[in-house]
């Protein structure tokens, strides 16, 4: 049984979204139907359009790179039984950071230096970010969702706050943003593609994720604790530190795709960094129900289903239903999803706890 | 000097340059292409437009809803009249976020549909989205809203807009007739140039015939915030403002709010004068319509960006039919329609200069100098920093 | 028509006014949450419900002002959107109490089905003006014009100050309230008397929902009074916050509801004499409110009053 159990819950955790996906496609096929489209070609059109080829597959997996980090930031913290949504304001504060850095190191440093200090700007600055509602958890007893909601807003008021007033650059008329990196410090794409390396550090943050809760101490007690606080603190875990710590890695990963779509994409910061990739991820973190292997597979399906926005354009041929209605679907249908995953032993470790539990 | 020309004619540019920089960004774009998109087969064919037989192309991409009742909903006008032209098929995605999702819709509108032209309009899609694709695709002509094209940029990079502020000086001119209390409202979504030049140039023309009036402007922070633009009316209203405008993505909040409030209002990007019947004074709207057609016809027409025939850089005001001014409402005196009329004809003729110095900022400093004036081509307008005198509300954040 | 200016008399005046105008939607779904939370189970999803009620009450007060005419279609369209949210409260009611399904996982799942669902029927009613609520005219004693247009009331507004006593009465005094308090603090003893655990939450759940529909209505037919898919910035996941410090009472509710309300006006009426720096800062005044007000009032130590006891525990 006890080796079974991994591959079950990975087969479940791959049906249950793609299973979800194909409710969604039923029902909007139906609509297609009724405006006169043929479903089917309206299937294939979205086919195409995410991993049909692989033009298509680079344009999946850029979107999917930061969800699989912003996932992170629910998936780690909820092993322990914490619900934190404060992803988008993880990835805020850590794209500032790293845009802080970079722009006082600039070329001062060399490039690779000065990237390692914008990664580290962004995981200490979303790990912290998240660590204060940990804190605030453990010690006062605050409401982990509700505080890490509010301060997903006062991230984003920071943020606007900061490029309009301080750090604004007056020569970039199109909105109000920081001044660019320097050139040598954007980051790179992967060879002989379009995808940029926040790919890798999205694979490698959820492998690195895998291997601390699966295989590690630290992983071990998170679990356990998670499956009962008060347990846990009979047992003498280290209730307060492993909260504390795991908050941290969960909101570095955001921090880090903060980072990412600073260096790799927008190049300098402005309020485009808001632009719910946080709130994506809380979508494939439930979704993959908080496996980090399982959160790359969802991420790259629904970076395919934002993907096949191109089909969009086969209107041209078929009268459909407007498209982000179907994307309206898909999230719909993955969302809804999500109770019934609860049906299996892990995941009942989410609690929503109020204070003095 | 004919400092004015029709924006949409020929422009300054050096054809020997811009032949030389296309070939060279055809060579480089070829190798990049090479190796990324594999199966861009509709997308490959050369880049003569316009050979009559084949529908060119034409893709739009807004940043909200098409139907938002402001600025998204002004283009997404202007874009169907351009593809009742014969010949130009129009493709379109709205909601698309200024990320990567909006350099992948412009890939996937060049090498699925066939797309040799893109407009995508929002401000934030220019730099780096448009830019970088520019340089990808080098037979795909970019035309971008409001984007600041400088040499150096790609040459398939077009950036278009229209002098609205015109239109704003002329409501000033109506709103500082009809002020008793001469206090006017902005309610602004962000301090950016654009949004800047409006505020100031509705001012100039409200102290063109009541030099003491005073803007009070708020910014609300975001461009759709409907309760932060109701309660900013409010607020106004509270201080004894009595005519009210807007610079925000949907002017709908604020002209119902002035309309409650019994205090007039002067619209912007459509008319709105359904919404306030009563205070509806004028306003500043857009027409794509005319500046897209005229654009779908150079197209079919071969006409491009690349080869010269198209400026870089068009703008336009009144007179090139880039915006207008909304009907006056009822509320509206004799004397404020003749002065509005008269500054209308004197900035379609070009004989009236909004910004004609002296100005100063309203923290002092002295951005004209009495002798000097800018012309609403030049391009230091575009760069605008700064609130003048008579507008209440500072630029930082 | 030329008022006075009240300088900064001004900004009390306008917080005062915002105050009256902006709260009715927090303080009818903090109410329903309020109702939710004392049966033990958290609705995450009034947000989505909100903004559904918002999308359903514009479009039937639009589609229905031929027919009943542009007095009453707006009331039709209250009601509109308290049903909508109802049927939402009832897909949460239903998935939230299946076996070991987290109820935080479901509010979350709801916010993005209803505001999507909301988003798609809403399309057609963005632009069309739809018939607004009557405004009561409380102020027409004060020659202040700026006083007499802080006190135009609405109804709902007016509906909401008398239900919060109501609620508290409902739990305290009736047979219904001990119910949903006993299957909120207690679900065994409930179970015990004999009470179906799973009917009280449902009802529960769909009340508040029908209610924190009704917040919808408030917006977008009375304040700001427009539909757009940008008419809510959180007001429905603010009340759930709003709800753990109001100690899970509904008259407290009311009085911090009032707050928040006041808060959202603090931004544009500092800017309007002139404070105009720091204004993001200003605007996110409500959330850091909350923030720290839930950390001053919160405690690891001991459970808060007013809590129910079943509130986040796995049935």
């Amino acid at each position: 049984m006890l080796v079974n159990q991994p591959w079950r819950r990975a087969l479940e955790t791959i049906c249950l979204p793609i299973a979800a996906l194909l409710v969604a496609l039923v029902i909007f096929g139906l609509f297609c139907a009724l405006a006169g489209a043929n479903p089917f070609g309206v299937y294939q059109s979205i086919y195409k359009a995410a991993f049909g080829s692989w033009s298509a597959w680079q344009n999946t997996l850029i979107r999917a790179a930061p969800l699989m980090l912003t996932a992170l930031c629910t998936a780690l913290p909820a092993r322990l039984g914490l619900v934190i949504i404060g992803n988008e304001g993880a990835l805020v504060i850590g794209g500032l950071a790293s845009v802080l850095i970079g722009l006082n190191l600039g070329t001062a440093l060399p490039a690779p230096v000065v990237q390692i200090g914008m990664a580290l700007g962004g995981i200490l600055g979303g790990g912290l970010w998240i660590m204060a509602v940990g804190a605030l958890r453990h010690y006062r007893g605050v409401n982990e969702t509700i505080s890490s909601l509010l301060m997903n807003y006062i991230a984003i008021a920071i943020l606007n706050h900061l490029v309009e007033g301080p750090l604004r650059d007056p020569d970039f008329v199109t909105k109000p943003s920081s001044a660019e990196l320097a050139e040598t410090l954007w980051l790179g794409n992967l060879p002989a593609t379009r995808i940029h390396l926040g790919l890798l550090y999205g694979l490698i943050a959820c492998v690195i994720a895998y291997i601390l809760i699966q295989r590690t101490t630290f992983g071990f007690a998170a679990r356990t604790a998670g499956g009962n606080i008060r347990a846990a603190r009979i047992a003498g875990l280290p209730v307060g530190k492993l909260t504390l710590a795991i908050c941290f890695l969960g909101g570095s990963a955001a921090g880090l795709a903060g980072m990412v779509e600073v260096a790799a994409v927008q190049k300098r910061v402005n309020e485009s960094l808001v632009s719910n990739y946080g709130y994506a991820g809380i979508l494939v973190a439930f979704v993959s129900r908080h496996n980090p292997l399982a959160t790359i597979l969802v991420a790259v399906l629904l970076g395919g289903i934002l993907a096949s926005g191109g089909i969009l354009h086969d209107r041209i041929i078929y009268p459909m239903p407007p498209f982000w209605f179907f994307r309206a679907l898909c999230f719909s249908a993955c969302s809804l999803a999500i109770p019934f995953t609860a049906g299996f032993r892990f995941f009942s470790s989410i609690g929503w706890s109020t204070s003095g539990q | 000097m004919t400092y004015r020309k029709t924006s949409l004619r020929l422009s300054r540019r050096q054809v020997v340059r811009g032949l030389l920089a296309t070939t060279a960004f055809g060579i480089t774009a070829k190798l990049g292409t090479g190796c990324t998109a594999a199966e861009s087969d509709s997308a490959a064919s050369g880049s003569a437009t316009g050979s009559g037989a084949e529908n060119v192309v034409v893709g739009f991409i807004y940043v909200g809803p098409k139907d938002d009742f402001g600025y998204n909903q002004a283009h997404a006008e202007g874009a169907a009249a351009m593809g009742a032209i014969e010949g130009i098929q129009i493709i379109e995605e709205a909601n698309v976020p200024e990320t990567t999702a909006v350099a992948e819709t412009m890939r996937n509108m060049i090498e699925i549909d066939g797309a040799k032209v893109l407009f995508p309009t929002s401000f934030g899609y220019f730099d780096p989205y448009i830019l970088e694709m520019a340089e990808e695709f080098p037979d795909v002509q970019f035309f971008h809203a409001g984007g600041m094209y400088q040499d150096g940029m790609p040459d398939n990079v077009g950036s278009y807009f229209g002098y609205i502020d015109e239109a704003e000086y002329v409501a000033g001119v109506v709103a500082g007739h009809m002020s008793q209390s001469g206090k006017l409202g902005f309610v602004a979504a962000k301090p950016i140039p654009q949004v800047l030049r409006n505020i100031n140039s509705y001012t100039l023309g409200a102290k063109s015939v009541n030099p003491d009036i005073i803007t009070k402007v708020i910014f609300t922070g975001d461009w759709a915030m409907p309760v932060k633009e109701a309660e900013a009316t409010n607020s106004m209203a509270d201080q004894g403002i009595d005519v009210v405008t807007c610079h925000v993505d949907s002017p709908k909040v604020v002209m119902e709010t002035a309309e409650k409030r019994g205090i007039y209002c002067t619209g912007y990007h459509a008319n709105q004068a359904s919404l306030a019947p009563k205070g509806y004074l004028t306003g500043a709207e857009w027409d794509w319509s005319s500046v897209y057609t005229q654009l779908g016809e150079q197209f079919l027409a071969g006409k491009t960006l690349m080869s010269g025939d198209i400026d870089h850089i068009l703008r336009g005001g009144l007179a090139d039919n880039f915006c207008k001014v909304s009907d006056y409402g009822p509320a509206v005196t004799e004397q404020a329609k003749t002065d509005a009329d008269a500054a209308k004809a004197g900035l379609m003729s070009n004989e009236l200069v909004i910004y004609k110095g002296p100005i100063e900022t309203n923290a002092g400093r002295v951005v004209l100098a009495a002798d000097k004036e800018l012309k609403q081509q030049d391009l230091e307008l575009e760069k605008m920093d700064y609130l003048i005198e008579g507008v209440d509300g500072s630029v930082g954040g | 028509m030329a008022a006075e200016a009240l300088g900064w008399w001004g900004v009390p005046l306008g917080i005062l006014a915002g105050t009256l105008r902006g709260s009715a939607p927090f303080l009818f779904v903090s109410l329903g949450e309020c109702l939710t939370e004392k049966s033990g189970k958290i609705n995450l999803g009034l947000e989505g419900t909100l903004l559904m009620g918002a999308m359903s009450a514009y479009g039937v007060s639009y589609l229905t002002q031929d027919i009943v005419g542009p007095g009453l279609s707006p009331w039709l369209g209250v009601v509109a959107a308290g049903f909508s949210g109802m049927v939402l409260g009832a897909i949460h009611g239903w998935l939230a109490q299946q076996p070991r399904v987290n109820d935080v996982a479901v509010g979350i799942a709801m916010i993005i089905f209803g505001s999507g669902l909301a988003f798609f029927l809403g399309k057609p009613f963005i632009q069309p003006q739809a018939p607004q609520l009557v405004t009561l005219n409380v102020g027409g004693w004060s020659s202040v014009p700026q006083i007499e247009s802080a006190l135009k009331l609405s109804p709902l507004f007016l509906i909401g100050l008398a239900i919060a006593p109501l609620l508290q009465w409902f739990f305290r005094s009736t047979r219904w309230g001990l119910y949903v308090r006993a299957v909120g603090d207690s679900p065994e003893a409930a179970k015990a008397m004999g009470i179906s655990i799973f009917q009280v939450r449902m009802l529960s759940i769909m009340a508040g929902s029908f209610l924190a529909g009704i917040g919808g209505a408030c917006l977008s037919l009375y304040y700001p009074g427009v539909w757009t898919e940008r008419i809510s910035s959180g007001q429905g996941l603010m009340a759930v916050a709003l709800v753990i410090f109001a100690h899970w009472n509904p008259v407290q509710c009311l009085w911090a509801s009032l707050l928040f309300g006041g808060a959202q006006a603090i931004g544009p009426a500092f800017q309007s004499v002139g404070i105009d720096t720091y204004y993001y800062l200003f605007n996110a005044a409500p959330y850091i409110l909350t923030l720290l007000i839930m950390i001053i009032t919160c405690s690891p130590k001991r459970t808060l009053i007013g809590a129910p006891g079943a509130l986040g525990q796995e049935d």
